[in-house]
């Protein structure tokens, strides 16, 4: 027997797309960190990659949680 | 589209019947009475499947299905980039790493100090083979070194004493030749800095500095 999913089409739709921009928002934070990342490792200042490394795992991690959310309003 | 609703039951000879069945569909606005029906769509102009061209009606697309869907692969899409990022992250932890079991690099002779004219150049190796540095002597016989690679996009950089300069023929970089600081062109970070040392005569590069600005 099939689940009547929790929100219309039309709000899924809404909430995917808000989602996205959140993902492109965190995904364009994570290019910024690695252009500066490599910058900095080049430059021959590494204090920051740990610190630099793990805020991009940090933002994989909400937007691997994002996606799982996603995924999840069609179960 | 095979998550398009209805797909599986209908056939070639169904064509007919599927302009008919849009009766079926829903009114706009009007609840749908199961799952199922929630999926049954219109065009992309937003018009019933009836009013909708033959072509489109016979290779049914459910639009605002297909604009969910993609989005959705496309939040994927991007989430394996961000993952794709944290590798990158990573790989220069890794990088550096390696770069630390390197150790200092050597200390090594360069050349004999009144082998070069004020004003003159001398490209060697260092820190390692195959890896080379400029060495100058500026006007009032100060010496300053540095790596020969453009930090833009690692080109052999050229020095132009009489300019005051060191420059990168491949995109037009142009540094000083004192400090090895990015005056114009695309680079960004100084020249890597090799430091040297006068004893007895004789140069001598004792290690390398990487600058950021």
């Amino acid at each position: 027997m099939s689940r009547r999913p929790r929100f219309a089409r039309s709000q899924r739709k809404a909430i995917v797309t808000g989602i996205l921009c959140i993902v492109l928002i965190l995904v364009v934070l994570q290019l910024w960190l690695l252009t500066a990342t490599m910058n900095a490792f080049l430059g021959g200042d590494t204090d920051i990659l740990l610190p630099a490394a793990l805020a991009s795992f940090g933002c994989l991690a909400l937007n691997a949680g994002l996606l799982w959310y996603v995924y999840s309003l069609d179960r | 589209m095979s998550e398009l609703p209805g797909n599986a039951e209908r056939s070639p000879g169904d064509a007919p019947a599927r302009a008919a069945g849009a009766e079926e569909r829903p009114a706009a606005g009007a609840a749908p009475s199961s799952p199922g029906a929630e999926w049954l769509s219109v065009g992309p102009d937003g018009r019933e499947w009836g009013a909708q061209p033959k072509w489109r009606r016979d290779f049914p697309i459910d639009s605002p299905r297909d604009e969910y869907v993609a989005r959705r692969d496309f939040t994927k899409f991007m989430v394996l980039v961000s993952l794709g990022f944290v590798v990158g992250q990573f790989w220069i932890l890794f990088q550096n790493a390696l770069r630390r079991r390197t150790g200092a690099p050597p200390v090594r002779r360069v050349a004999r100090a009144d082998q070069i004219p004020v004003g003159g150049s001398l490209v060697f190796e260092y820190p390692e083979p195959g890896r080379s540095a400029v060495l100058v002597r500026l006007a009032g016989g100060r010496f300053v070194a540095f790596d020969q690679s453009c930090t833009h996009l690692q080109c052999p950089v050229l020095a132009q004493v009489d300019r005051g300069r060191f420059y990168c023929p491949c995109h037009e970089g142009i540094f000083d030749l004192e400090t090895g600081r990015p005056v114009a062109g695309p680079p960004e970070r100084p020249l890597t800095r090799v430091l040297i040392e006068e004893r007895g005569g004789w140069i001598y590069a004792t290690g390398i500095e990487r600058r950021t600005g």
